[in-house]
This record gives structure tokens, C-alpha cells and sequence, in this order.
């Protein structure tokens, strides 16, 4: 076999910083939710933890599925195990992943799912497009945009940051419509938000971005004192 | 009590805990809760205030009694059960346990119990024979609790209603509502609070006390109780953040004032996960960072008055000591705009 088609563990890593904690909205690879990473030949192992053993199991499902698929999508991956740790609910879901059941038939034994997973997942990306619109939309308004200004402007008036290409991606992700012509300011269900109701809009927003931040901020906290790591204060 | 500056603050702890959660009385699942807890109470206790995890697994009537009365400025505390008789066969913290102290030191305590919507009938009459023993006006309900197959459950289920009405009927008047993650519906957000929308909606004569005022999910929370005047919001979990993150604990106070006003929010340590004295004495020291103020506005005496003591004391018909100035409900909130240049 030659040797350029191994595939790397950085390669595995950089697509892990691609799965997000849907709660957080933040890679799990900067949640430093990954204790593991071992690449032998056409498989890897990677092991997962999380900042208390009563984490929600969904959420656990999701980020361990998520990093299954990922790592399985880079090139010369044939075999994914992915293995969580210190979870109430550790044994369901690793014997799930291994047998590549999906959500429902992984936590059979607790109790009939209907469901799938989607309608949860659509309910975070919602989130997360809002709290991401929000956090840019106070930047704009900190360098001097009015809120009547963000009501008119179009996508490609934004100028380029960070924080737009983030608002972008949760943009794209739930389906809307990301064109230089679409309006900037629009609800998760993409209707445009009418001049005489932005700060009204913002101000719940800002709630939902509160949560996030605030939750995100709690997790690491308790993800540090768990497993004895440093933690840095973010601003 | 507590008194500084000249100000005096009557301290009403809206939720503390006598449980048991050693070895002795644990399975597996009540192991992992425990250590959760206690990873709870080591990030974000401050150093000077941290057990050991023995200690905190199983603490002694001296130590209640220590913390929140002798040092603490605690002037009554409000018992909330948890049950978790699935991860602790002995109870955890259950009314039959919290009444041993609650009985002893009845000027000190409130004694809440709970409900289990899930034994149905039967449970309906031992309920109203609990009440009977123990004369509660609140009870505690932690919807993620499991009972056999069941992970988890709704305050909108027929039977959770069903014990609603019961409430009603008994004057049980304040319903604490915890949110945890649950299993079951392992497809929704376990931390949902649309239930607590729908039987506020229906049970206009009772309050609903969300605790830890709906965290993670503050924004729902808040959209619930906007439109109920009967939400109330408990900030158990909330408070610590004062010491770890006064920024954040700053705009989730400025925002629940902003959402619900200074009537609806009570002061909770939490017990034994995280001790009054440095919550009390952080609060009164408290105030928004003056960046923030043009949207939050300040804190005033009165505000922190209402927010430790007195709002808990109008649920529960405390009489509040007559030197302690009682301002009048404002039941209407300031509306700031939100700013053109923000924080």
C-alpha cells in the first residue's frame, strides 16, 4: 500500500473540529471532549468524554454518532470506534456505535423511541443561528450601524469577520437562503425582520445567546474540575 | 438575618437539602448523581468552602444547622425533596428525612414534599395522607426522576394533573419545578420548560417556581414567564456564578429582572452543593458592572431585599421581622431599549 493513502491523525483530528456540541455550539475538539486519537492503518479510536456523568444522553448520542461519521469521512478511514467515557449511559451507546445501530435501536432497552434525533438537532441549529446573528449584530451596532441599518442591509453589505462566517455556516445549515442579495436579518424560519421590530428581536436574542454562553461556560468548568485539567478564562 | 451598610436583608434559603448520598445507600446510577453534584459544588465553590467528598456525600445535623443559621444568615430555609429512590434505595433526600431536622427546628424550616405522578392512584391517597403528617404548602418536582421503566416525565401527563388538582385542594400552592436530563423523551430537550407553560396556563391559583430560573435554556424560560404572572423563577445553580462569572450572573439577573421584574425571582444556595454565607454576602456586595448598567440598570437594597427574603416569604406566609423594610410589589418591569452600542 503506499504510503501517501495513510491517513493521518491530524487529518482525523481536523475533521472532528467539524462536529459540534449542539447545546454549545462549539467544536468538540476546543470543548477538549476528546481524550484519544489513535490511527493504525485503515482504522481509528477515539474516546470521548464529557463534563458530568449525567450529561443529557441525546446530546451524547449525537456528538458520538457525529464523530463516528466524521472520522469515517476521511480518506483511507474504513473503521471508526468511538468510545465515550464516564457516561450513565456509556454502555447503551458504545455497544450502539459498534454495532452501528442508529439512535432508536441504541437505547431500545430504556425505553420505545418514535423518533429520530432531527427534530431535536433542528431545535439547537435554530438556537445557534440565533445566538450567532445576535453576537454579530452587536458588533455591528458597537461600530456604528444602526438597528434600522442591519433591517435594510443585504448579505453582502456585512463587512467580512469571523463572526459573519459562523452566522453563515448556521445560516446554510438550517437552509437559508446565505446570497449576497438575501436580507441579513431574518428569523430562523428566514423571514426578514421588519425595521420598527429589531430591538425587540435582538433583546430576545440576546437571551438565547445568554444561555448558550453561559451553559458553554459551566460545561468547561465542570469538564475541568472532573478531569483535573486547566482551564482558561475566556473574555 | 444579615446587615451591612446600615441595610438589613431577612434571608429566606429557597432550597437546601438533608441528603444521603454515601456508599451505604447508592447503586451505580445514585453514585454518578452524587459525583455530579459534587462536581457541581467543586466548580464553583470558592476554595475556603470546598468538602471533602465524603463529607459532602453524607453531612450531619450539626453541619445544617451550622451553615445556614449559625453563620450563613439564613432566616428560614425551605426543604425541597428528591427522592431518586431508583439511585438511592434509602431516599435521597426525602420529606420523611428532611422532617427529622424540619420537625426539631420548626422556626427554622419549611418542610416541602413531593409527588410521584406515576404510581397513579394509589400514590393520589398516600399524597394526601403525607399531607396530612406533615401540612406542606409546596412540593418539589424533578421530572427527570426514574420510577421502573418510566425515565422521566411531563407536568402535563393526565396523572401529573390529576396530582395538581390535588394540590389545589390540599392548599399545596407552590410547585418547585427542577429540570434535569432526562432519558425519556429521549428525542426532546429534557430541559423543556413548555410543560410549566401549559399548567400555569391551567392552574392560575398555583405558583410555579422554575428552578434554576429554566438554565440551560434561560431565553424559554423567561418567554414562559412573561406571559404567566404565576412563574416565578428559584436561582439555585444561578447564585454561584457571582463568585466564577459576576459577568454572566450580571445579565441573567439584568435579564430576569428586565423578563419577569424583582417580585418573581428567590434567592436559593442550593445546600449542601453550595453554602449561603458567601452567596448572601456576595449578593448584597453585588452590583452591575457599569458598562452594563444602561441596559440593566442597578440593584437596590430593596431589590436584593426582595430577591432574598421577601419574595419567598409572600409564597409562604413568613411573617418578615417588622425592622426589615418591606417595599411594595412593583409587578411591572422597567423596559430599557436594547442599546445602539451595546456592551
Amino acid at each position: 500500500m503506499p504510503n501517501q493513502a495513510m491517513p493521518t491523525e491530524a487529518a482525523v483530528l481536523d475533521a472532528l473540529s467539524g462536529v459540534r456540541d449542539p447545546e454549545l455550539d462549539e467544536p468538540i475538539t476546543e470543548l477538549k471532549f476528546i481524550t484519544e486519537l489513535r490511527v493504525a492503518e485503515d482504522s481509528v479510536d477515539i474516546r470521548l468524554r464529557l463534563p458530568t456523568p449525567y450529561c443529557a444522553p441525546n446530546f451524547a448520542y449525537l456528538m458520538a454518532a457525529d464523530a463516528r461519521e466524521a472520522a469515517l469521512s476521511v480518506p483511507g478511514i474504513k473503521r471508526a470506534n468511538v468510545v465515550l467515557e464516564d457516561h450513565h449511559t456509556s454502555e447503551e451507546i458504545n455497544s450502539g456505535l459498534a454495532a452501528g445501530r442508529g439512535f432508536k435501536e441504541t437505547f431500545r432497552y430504556f425505553e420505545e423511541t418514535e423518533e429520530d434525533l432531527d427534530e431535536l438537532r433542528t431545535i439547537f441549529r435554530r438556537k445557534a443561528f440565533v445566538s450567532r446573528q445576535e453576537k454579530l449584530c452587536r458588533a455591528l451596532l458597537s461600530g456604528g450601524y444602526s438597528s434600522a441599518e442591519l433591517a435594510r442591509m443585504k448579505l453582502g453589505n456585512v463587512p467580512p469577520s469571523e463572526a459573519l462566517e459562523k452566522y453563515l455556516s448556521r445560516r446554510a445549515e438550517l437552509g437559508l437562503d446565505v446570497s449576497e442579495e438575501a436580507p441579513f436579518l431574518v428569523n430562523p424560519d428566514g423571514e426578514r425582520i421588519p425595521e420598527d421590530v429589531v430591538v425587540e428581536h435582538l433583546r430576545f436574542s440576546r437571551l438565547t445567546r445568554l444561555s448558550i454562553e453561559t451553559n458553554s461556560g459551566l460545561c468547561r468548568r465542570l469538564l475541568a474540575t472532573r478531569y483535573g485539567i486547566e482551564e482558561k478564562e475566556r473574555a | 438575618m444579615y446587615e451591612k451598610n446600615g441595610e438589613k436583608y431577612f434571608v429566606v434559603d429557597g432550597h437546601v437539602h438533608f441528603w444521603d448520598g454515601s456508599p451505604q445507600n447508592y447503586n451505580k446510577y445514585g453514585k454518578m448523581f452524587i459525583d455530579c453534584f459534587y462536581g457541581y459544588h467543586s466548580a464553583l465553590s470558592p476554595e475556603e468552602y470546598l468538602w471533602p467528598e465524603d463529607k459532602f456525600q453524607k453531612y450531619s445535623e450539626e453541619d445544617i444547622m451550622h451553615d445556614l443559621f449559625e453563620i450563613g444568615y439564613v432566616d428560614k430555609a425551605i426543604f425541597q425533596p428528591t427522592y431518586l429512590l431508583d439511585f438511592f434505595p434509602g431516599g435521597f433526600n426525602t420529606t420523611a428525612q428532611d422532617a427529622v431536622i424540619a420537625e426539631k427546628y420548626p422556626d427554622k424550616f419549611i418542610l416541602n414534599s413531593s409527588f410521584e405522578p406515576r404510581l397513579g392512584e394509589a400514590g393520589l391517597a398516600e399524597f394526601e395522607r403525607k399531607h396530612e403528617r406533615y401540612g406542606f404548602k409546596g412540593v418539589k418536582l424533578y421530572t427527570a426522576e426514574w420510577h421502573e421503566d418510566s425515565k422521566g416525565w411531563k407536568l402535563n401527563d393526565y396523572w401529573s394533573k390529576r396530582y395538581l388538582e390535588k394540590c389545589q385542594e390540599l392548599g399545596v400552592k407552590n410547585i418547585h419545578v427542577h429540570k434535569g436530563p432526562t432519558i425519556r423523551p429521549l428525542n426532546r430537550d429534557a430541559f423543556d420548560v413548555a410543560d410549566v407553560d401549559h399548567v400555569a396556563t391551567e392552574f392560575t391559583d398555583l405558583n410555579f417556581i422554575v428552578e434554576h430560573v429554566g438554565l440551560p435554556r434561560l431565553e424559554d424560560f423567561c418567554w414562559i414567564a412573561v406571559q404567566e404572572p404565576n412563574v416565578y423563577g428559584g436561582l439555585a445553580v444561578a447564585m454561584p456564578f457571582i463568585y466564577s462569572r459576576p459577568r454572566y450572573f450580571a445579565q441573567i439577573i439584568g435579564e430576569l429582572l428586565y423578563w419577569l421584574d424583582e417580585d418573581r425571582i428567590l434567592f436559593a444556595s442550593d445546600y449542601a452543593i453550595w453554602q449561603p454565607k458567601w452567596l448572601v454576602e456576595m449578593f448584597v456586595d453585588f452590583q452591575i458592572p457599569e458598562d452594563m448598567q444602561g441596559e440593566y440598570g442597578t440593584l437596590t437594597p430593596d431589590i436584593k431585599r426582595k430577591i432574598l427574603g421577601l419574595n419567598a416569604a409572600r409564597l409562604y406566609d413568613i411573617e418578615v421581622p417588622s425592622e426589615i423594610p418591606q417595599p411594595a410589589p412593583v409587578m411591572a418591569g422597567t423596559e430599557p431599549e436594547y442599546p445602539e452600542t451595546p456592551v
